[in-house]
């Protein structure tokens, strides 16, 4: 659906895209994860044939976006960062409109708005404007109109930031629905939780470049291990704890806040921390998660 | 896909790369449906559009034409409203134009975000900037066939020529529009658009509107005659007087170059702006 090789975006002073490869297969979940300013939205724009690569090549849709953007887009659903909701429109009518953009009959146009209202439950505020609804509807609203087209591939772009979590599990259950239907999805989040709960396959990104790629739980098994201790001490110096949990787990890393101690079994690393009569504040046994991924493939975390 | 279809693909592609016109869709009558649908709300503050040079007409026209008698416009002497009513049709075309492409399109445009999501579908940078001048013009043209109708009754049309005055106003809105609306795109803050007024103020008063060319001193004649509303205001005072010579292509001429650049400026301008 989608192929990248080498791909690069560089405007004046810096290089956003710095040399991708990416193979996005049909009806799969993608996602591109990585901080604010990895250079995930700006792959998306090129994707969307919104913004022309400087260099290496891309096709989406089988097509090359510098010389067939109007026939790619026309197979995409985008969703962009930033709701660019049409305000001086009705809910319904954001619908209808958009769907004219494509080039869809009025007929058909009002038919899939029925439709695609009842997908997003807006049914009720068809005849609202946009500008009270809270920031889930206005949401679900701009993922409803971006499916006017039934696009083959629908790109989004940090779908759930700022939304409340009640509102993120609404709209994760919507986009599953839409991935059965067969929906190619193409997603780009800094929140692993999303990465998971989504994405068959993604990569990670850091600085325009790409440090790692597969399924979440292929990233995790394979950057990780099983399990994490985290242990926070009374001390503003988590560093100066490094020394008494040495040959405790496989790695150690120092947060400001808290040690992180990598182990296939957190429970056993406990014990023997507890054998060797030191005291943290707080010790807490999770899994690994693909946030644990990031720090060591890059040495920071996700969501500064 | 056939071969020969591939090959069409390709030469069509290469075109693209070399013309420097902005890529397009060919829909953008899409986005003139869009700004009819939402001007359907608020169509009580575009009424206005029309009431100003109806008023301009009455206070200027008959009011102050009552005092200043006949005026001498191309060897014929005729009553002051006959001779000012065109100018005040085509000064208006340039007013709605103006207005309709600049404050309207920098909201749509810094605010609303309208064309970037416009630009996630198959509509390019070209569709956008045919789209909002073409509204801009369907606007005018109600406007100026409203007005004639009323500069009619007011006793301001003596020829049926006057009628072509109306795709006349249109072209005038289109030169404007166009020019308004690249303009437009590199507007930082509202406070930009004082320069906008500054533009437009002296053009609406000194284009030979008020009073004819003859009575402005010899050496800022070319200056008046430089301008685009000039050509705008003698463009239709040709028409409604009924005077048709072939002073008419000129501001014709003037007036389509103007548009063109217009548009194909715009279009880049998008182009530059949203399809980084």
């Amino acid at each position: 659906m989608i192929r990248a090789r080498g791909l690069v975006k560089a405007f004046d002073d810096f290089t956003a895209v710095d040399g991708i490869d990416v193979e996005v297969r049909p009806g799969e979940a993608f996602g591109f994860l990585g901080p604010n300013g990895a250079g995930k939205s700006s792959t998306m724009r090129m994707i969307g044939c919104v913004s022309p690569p400087t260099a290496g090549e891309l096709t989406v849709l089988g097509m090359d976006p510098r010389t067939d953007g109007p026939r790619i887009r026309a197979g995409l659903g985008v969703v962009p960062q930033r709701d660019s909701l049409d305000e001086e429109l009705t809910v319904e009518e954001n619908i209808w409109v958009y769907g004219r953009y494509f080039g869809l009959p009025r007929r058909l146009v009002r038919e899939r708005a029925a439709e695609l209202l009842e997908f997003a439950q807006l049914t009720d505020r068809a005849r609202s404007v946009v500008e009270p609804l809270s920031g889930g509807m206005k949401r679900r609203l701009t993922i409803a109109r971006a499916l006017v087209n039934s696009p083959r591939i629908l790109l989004l772009d940090e779908p759930t930031t700022g939304l409340d979590p009640q509102a993120r599990h609404v709209l994760w259950d919507r986009l599953f629905r839409l991935k059965r239907e067969g929906v190619t999805l193409v997603l780009t989040t800094h929140y692993m939780d999303e990465a998971e709960q989504l994405c068959d396959r993604l990569v990670v990104m850091d600085h325009g470049r790409i440090v790692a790629e597969g399924s979440p739980s292929a990233l995790i098994a394979q950057h990780s291990t099983r399990e994490v201790l985290e242990l926070r001490f009374d001390t503003a110096d988590h560093a100066a704890h490094l020394g008494g949990v040495e040959g405790v787990a496989d790695r150690v890393e120092v947060l400001p806040d808290r040690l992180l101690l990598y182990t296939p079994d957190g429970e056993a690393a406990q014990s023997e921390l507890h054998r060797r009569g030191l005291e943290p504040l707080s010790a807490l046994v999770r899994r690994s998660t693909l946030e644990d991924v990031f720090l060591h493939l890059t040495g920071r975390t996700l969501v500064d | 896909m056939a071969a020969p279809d591939q090959g069409r693909v390709a030469a069509a592609g290469r075109l693209a790369r070399a013309v420097p016109i902005p890529a397009g869709a060919g829909m953008a009558r899409m986005l003139v449906e869009r700004n009819y649908r939402s001007f359907r709300r608020t169509w009580v503050i575009i009424a206005s559009g029309f009431f100003e040079p109806v008023f301009f007409l009455f206070a200027m026209g008959v009011g102050i034409g009552s005092l200043v008698g006949d005026v001498e416009t191309e060897g014929r002497l005729v009553p002051y409203v006959v001779f000012v009513a065109p100018a005040l049709l085509a000064a208006s075309a340039m007013n709605g134009a103006v207005f309709d492409s600049t404050t309207n399109v920098f909201f749509k445009l810094k605010y609303a975000k309208l064309y970037d999501s416009v630009l996630a579908t198959p509509l390019g940078p070209r569709d956008v900037a045919l789209g909002e001048i073409a509204w801009a013009l369907l606007r005018g043209l109600v406007y100026s066939a409203a007005f004639l109708a009323v500069a009619a009754l007011a006793g301001a049309v003596t020829s049926p020529l006057a009628l072509l005055a109306v795709p006349a106003a249109t072209l005038i809105g289109w030169a404007f529009a166009s020019i308004g609306m690249a303009a437009t795109t590199y507007m930082r803050t509202w406070a930009d658009f004082d320069y906008v007024q500054l533009a437009i103020l002296p053009m609406f008063l000194f284009s030979a509107t008020f009073f004819p060319l003859e009575t402005y001193p010899a050496a800022l004649q070319g200056v008046v005659q430089a301008t685009p509303l000039f050509h705008g205001v003698a463009m239709v005072r040709d028409l409604m007087l009924g005077q048709v010579g072939p002073d008419l292509l000129v501001h014709v001429a003037y007036l389509v170059v103007l548009g063109l650049v217009g548009t194909a400026w715009t279009a880049r301008r998008i182009e530059r702006l949203l399809l980084r």
